[in-house]
């Protein structure tokens, strides 16, 4: 994947919604290995340690599990990838209503605007 | 464990104080990021920590033991200037490296130069800036050290080579090493940093998880820097 990093937001949490993303869109699949810690760092140009708390927050979340040999490994199901997508386009549509607001909208209009938008 | 600790630490040059009681401890397995303007003493700690100084008051331990050879073996130092000989080729630092540190892992350094496609047969004088700093670099991190001491490793190379140098320190110290590294080009290496200490006048005025920094003010370390040391 090609990282780029904001640089206002810790990098552990880029680097889980990255991988929540790989997920929802399918680029991971249930089971598939996740990249070596140090791997993964390699690639993104971060340290090691943040990409460790990254994946342990994953495996929190249930959405990782490692096993003790073979390295870490996505564990979903369709229910889960359709909480994960859900929850990752509630906050992609949070942000716009912010913006919009901001430039003077009220709901009805942001949803009007959405449904006659062009570029779909 | 503890790498370096310092306690009521203060450098004198003449009547100029160039650390000021600075206490600060850091642990195993950190990139940790000595950050402050010109003149902040960050190059003084770091000489305190490999006794090209001694201090004025106060004490500097590495893993327990105060600047000696002793520590010397287990501390790999990277100084801001180039410090070897500059008719030594490559071979020839590489045999240099080999005679002072036990801990130098002779392949790694030429599977590195290698892949830069470094001459081995080129003397130091000829080789650019870059070059010249990426071949300190590597002899540096070719170490199995503790403790890495990175006096500005990446002030004066293009963004390629600073990329290539951060991810050089990110592959190559182990998770039982700690890695300081001195620099004010903060933009550039605050996403490899687990800590950040800024250090001001002598002082030492943070020492935070760059993750808890971020999440606490919402700026990055660099815009967090540029406000405390707002000129």
């Amino acid at each position: 994947m090609n990282w780029k990093f904001s640089d206002d937001v810790p990098i552990y949490l880029q680097i889980i919604e990255g991988i929540k993303t790989d997920i929802v869109s399918g680029r991971y699949k249930g089971s598939d290995r996740l990249p070596a810690v140090r791997e993964l760092a390699m690639d993104a140009g971060v340290n090691p340690n943040t990409v460790q708390r990254a994946y342990a927050e994953l495996e929190r979340q249930g959405l990782v599990q490692s096993e003790r040999t073979s390295g870490r490994f996505v564990s979903v199901d369709e229910d889960k990838i359709r909480e994960l997508r859900k929850d990752l386009s509630n906050e992609y549509i949070r942000e716009m209503y912010v913006h919009l607001r901001d430039l003077g909208m009220d709901d009805k209009d942001i949803v009007d605007a959405v449904k006659n938008w062009e570029g779909k | 464990m503890k790498t370096l600790v310092c306690e009521s630490l203060s450098k004198d040059y003449g009547n100029i104080r160039a650390l000021d009681d600075v206490d600060l401890s850091l642990e195993e397995g950190k990139i940790v990021g000595l950050l402050g303007p010109n003149g902040s003493g960050k190059t003084t700690l770091i000489k305190l920590a490999s006794r090209l100084l001694v201090p004025s008051a106060g004490r500097i331990t590495i893993c327990g033991e105060e600047p000696s050879e002793i520590t010397k073996a287990i501390v790999s130092y990277l100084p801001d200037r180039n410090y070897l000989p500059d008719w030594m080729n490559g071979r020839d630092l590489l045999d240099l490296y080999k005679d002072f540190f036990a801990d130098f892992d002779e392949d790694k350094a030429v599977e590195m130069m290698t892949s830069l496609n470094i001459d081995m047969n080129m003397p130091m004088k000829k080789m650019s800036k870059g070059t010249k700093e990426k071949v300190q670099l590597i002899l540096t991190m070719s170490r199995h050290a503790k403790l890495y001491l990175l006096d500005e490793p990446i002030a004066g190379v293009d963004p390629a080579a600073r990329d290539y140098i951060l991810r050089t320190i990110i592959s190559n110290y182990d998770e039982n090493a700690t890695v300081l590294i001195s620099t004010h080009l903060i933009a550039d290496v605050e996403n490899v940093l687990d800590e950040a200490v800024f250090l001001k006048e002598g002082r030492i005025v943070l020492h935070q998880g760059v993750d808890e920094l971020k999440e606490s003010t919402g700026k990055s370390v660099d815009e967090y820097f540029r406000e405390v040391f707002r000129c």
